[in-house]
């Protein structure tokens, strides 16, 4: 199933299925370790659609509640 | 002259090793963005001296961002890269290192913070990834200053290594190979400072330890520097300055011209060290006494922040506030630098990506963050008729952060970017780091404002002296008497104002202010208009178009602000 960031639960694991952007977004995501493939955990999400964050080999990211809608991630079911 | 490259990713401790190598000192920090501007230092090896250079962070050599594009025109200047990674986050950092190695310069590659990879669980196999790469890689740990000696001696062994230019795909997929073959990853458990670091970026838990963190830190502060005050440097110079002064201003015939300035105005016959405005006096007391012990509990307590690696996650926690100003959580930052100096404050303005961005925040920084120095003097003067009305200053003037910075996001044209902020791990500040910066920053101010001060001070008798303080009140009048209800002699504290805002304050002091008058005037002395040294990098960051903008908001908003709070807000103060 794919959902996309802000719709995991906390804690939840997946692997990252596409990212729906410009060029600019990919690069900006893809270089602090965020790409198609890559296994993540959502850590938190702040309230009123507030900046998610989440987990990426050794490195935490906060992401922006608009652009964390762009990263699809593919999670078990 | 050679030159070397400190290259890498942020927060990978590019400066640590920086002054490792230098002995130069400059700031060290927990967080992605400390280093804003390049900062130059010298290593000699043998008889050969080179420039080493501490690059502000990069992902890539794509140049997306300013630092970026600033980082790729460097590389074409360099003559030797050390290519700094973080070795508890490889794959991610070797993008950029592979970028580099196709760039056909020399590189040795420091696999840094080091120190960390065995309690993560994470096992590198270092001569294979020199194979791979072709290059030396050395691992270090700039804190600690683990391997930087092995480091110098290898950088003769750097060497172009002439890897062919690949794509994006093509790199992220060798990056793969390498990572597969030199690096193991074990399984363990969460430690202490991990949980805690979950905790503290979660909302539920995340805000209120956000409250408690600011409210200790202020608490903190408030502590250490009203201790140092009323136990250190006040008996300091009660017992031992006072005597000598008094001496002196018995010998100088208690009035007369030198007199005035060295020792300054007998209030009762006797010296005042708060009101006799002497660069003896005055001069020294205000930034010995009054504004250093505060400046120093400041730092202490910031420091240890940004090292822990706090500020961060606090930028998370805000970020929702901060999109209604039209900035992202990250523009937490200069304004928490801001509080300290303004001027690291301005310098900060470049982690935000936009003009936009930059002018809301500069703008707001430089209107309603006063910075440690003037908070000292208002603590002080303003807190002698009460705490309440110290409250009531800094209330007005965060209110008026808010308040404007929602109007200028509503009437400049453009969003506010997100926020994709990289979130470092804890750690647990290393004494003699943390101590190093501390006198780093309060050497910095005592060198920058001391000077500064007795100017000011010697402006300020020389205007009076030459009753140009007398012609200036007369014409702006209007304006001080009319609508803020000052007496006219408080032109002269606007007049130093622009020089320094702690002095211009202090200067409130001698004109038997109400406790009204003492309010609107202190409020307006940190509004109305940035000190010097803010001015002037206020300038380069924004460009003379945006900074005379800048300005006509901030004289709109002390105009508006102090006949608010004069006419209307505080009638019966």
């Amino acid at each position: 199933m794919i959902l996309d960031l802000t719709q995991l639960k906390l804690g939840q694991k997946g692997i990252v299925a596409e990212i729906q952007g410009g060029m600019g977004v990919i690069r900006r995501l893809e270089s602090m370790g965020i790409r198609q493939g890559k296994k993540i955990t959502k850590i938190s999400a702040q309230f009123l659609r507030g900046p998610q964050t989440l987990k990426v080999d050794n490195l935490q990211v906060a992401i922006g509640f608009g652009m964390a809608r762009k990263i699809l991630i593919e999670v078990e079911k | 002259m050679k030159k070397i490259l400190l290259i890498g990713n942020p927060n990978v401790g590019k400066s640590a090793v920086f002054s490792r190598l230098t002995g130069a000192r400059v700031t060290i920090a927990n967080y992605p963005g400390t280093t804003v501007e390049f900062t130059q230092g010298f290593l000699k090896i043998g008889d050969e001296k080179s420039t080493v250079i501490d690059v502000p962070g990069t992902y890539s050599l794509q140049p997306t961002s300013k630092a970026e594009e600033v980082a790729v025109q460097m590389l074409r200047e360099g003559s030797l890269v050390i290519n700094i990674i973080d070795a508890t986050n490889l794959e991610r950092n070797l993008y950029l290192t592979l970028q580099l190695l196709e760039s056909n310069i020399p590189v040795v590659v420091a696999l840094n913070i080091w120190d960390d990879t065995r309690h993560r669980g994470i096992e590198i196999d270092v001569e294979k990834l020199e194979q791979l790469l072709g290059v030396p890689v050395i691992t270090t740990c700039g804190l600690s200053g683990e391997g930087i000696r092995q480091l110098i001696t290898r950088l003769p062994e750097a060497k172009a290594s002439g890897r062919q230019a690949l794509s994006d795909a093509q790199r992220w997929q060798e990056i793969g190979k390498i990572v597969e073959e030199v690096q193991k990853l074990h399984h363990r458990h969460h430690t202490l400072l991990e949980n805690l670091a979950d905790l503290s970026i979660k909302p539920l838990t995340g805000l209120p330890i956000a409250l408690a963190v600011i409210f200790i830190a202020f608490q903190i502060i408030r502590f250490v520097g009203e201790g140092l005050i009323s136990k250190v440097f006040e008996p300091m110079f009660e017992n031992l300055w006072l005597p000598l002064m008094s001496r002196l201003s018995l010998f100088l015939g208690t009035e007369g011209f030198l007199h005035d300035i060295l020792i300054g105005h007998l209030i009762d016959g006797r010296i005042d060290f708060g009101l006799s405005f002497g660069l003896l006096t005055t001069g020294l007391f205000v930034p010995l006494a009054m504004v250093l012990p505060y400046i120093f509990s400041f730092y202490f307590v910031l420091g240890l922040l940004e090292d822990f690696g706090y500020l961060p996650r606090l930028a998370v926690l805000v970020d929702n506030v901060m999109h209604r100003l039209g900035l992202h959580g990250y523009a937490i930052i200069p304004m928490i630098l801001g509080l300290g100096c303004n001027v690291p404050g301005a310098l900060a303005t470049r982690l935000l990506e936009g003009r936009r961005e930059k002018f809301i925040a500069a703008t707001l920084m430089a209107i309603a963050v006063p910075c440690m120095a003037q908070i000292a003097m208002i603590v002080g003067l303003v807190g002698q008729r009460g705490g309440q009305f110290v409250v009531i200053v800094f209330s007005v003037l965060i209110l008026l952060w808010l308040i404007l910075g929602m109007l200028l996001h509503r009437f400049l044209k453009g969003e506010s970017p997100a926020l994709t902020l990289e979130i470092p791990p804890y750690r647990i500040p290393q004494v003699i780091a943390t101590v190093k910066k501390l006198w780093m920053r309060t050497e910095a101010f005592l060198i920058s404002a001391v000077p500064y001060v007795l100017l000011g001070i010697l402006i300020v008798n020389i205007l009076y002296a030459l009753k140009i303080i007398h012609f200036l009140a007369n014409v702006f009048s209007p304006v001080l008497t009319g609508l803020w209800g000052l007496p006219a002699e408080a032109m002269s504290a606007l007049l130093v104002g622009f020089l320094r805002k702690d002095v211009a304050i202090s200067m409130l002091g001698p004109l038997n202010l109400s406790t009204k008058q003492l309010v609107v005037g202190s409020t307006i002395l940190a509004i109305y208009f940035p000190c010097v040294a803010t001015f002037i990098v206020l300038t380069r960051e924004l460009g003379i178009k945006d900074m005379l903008k800048s300005v006509l908001i901030m004289l709109s908003v002390v105009l508006i602000v102090g006949g608010l709070l004069n006419l209307v807000l505080l009638p019966n103060l």
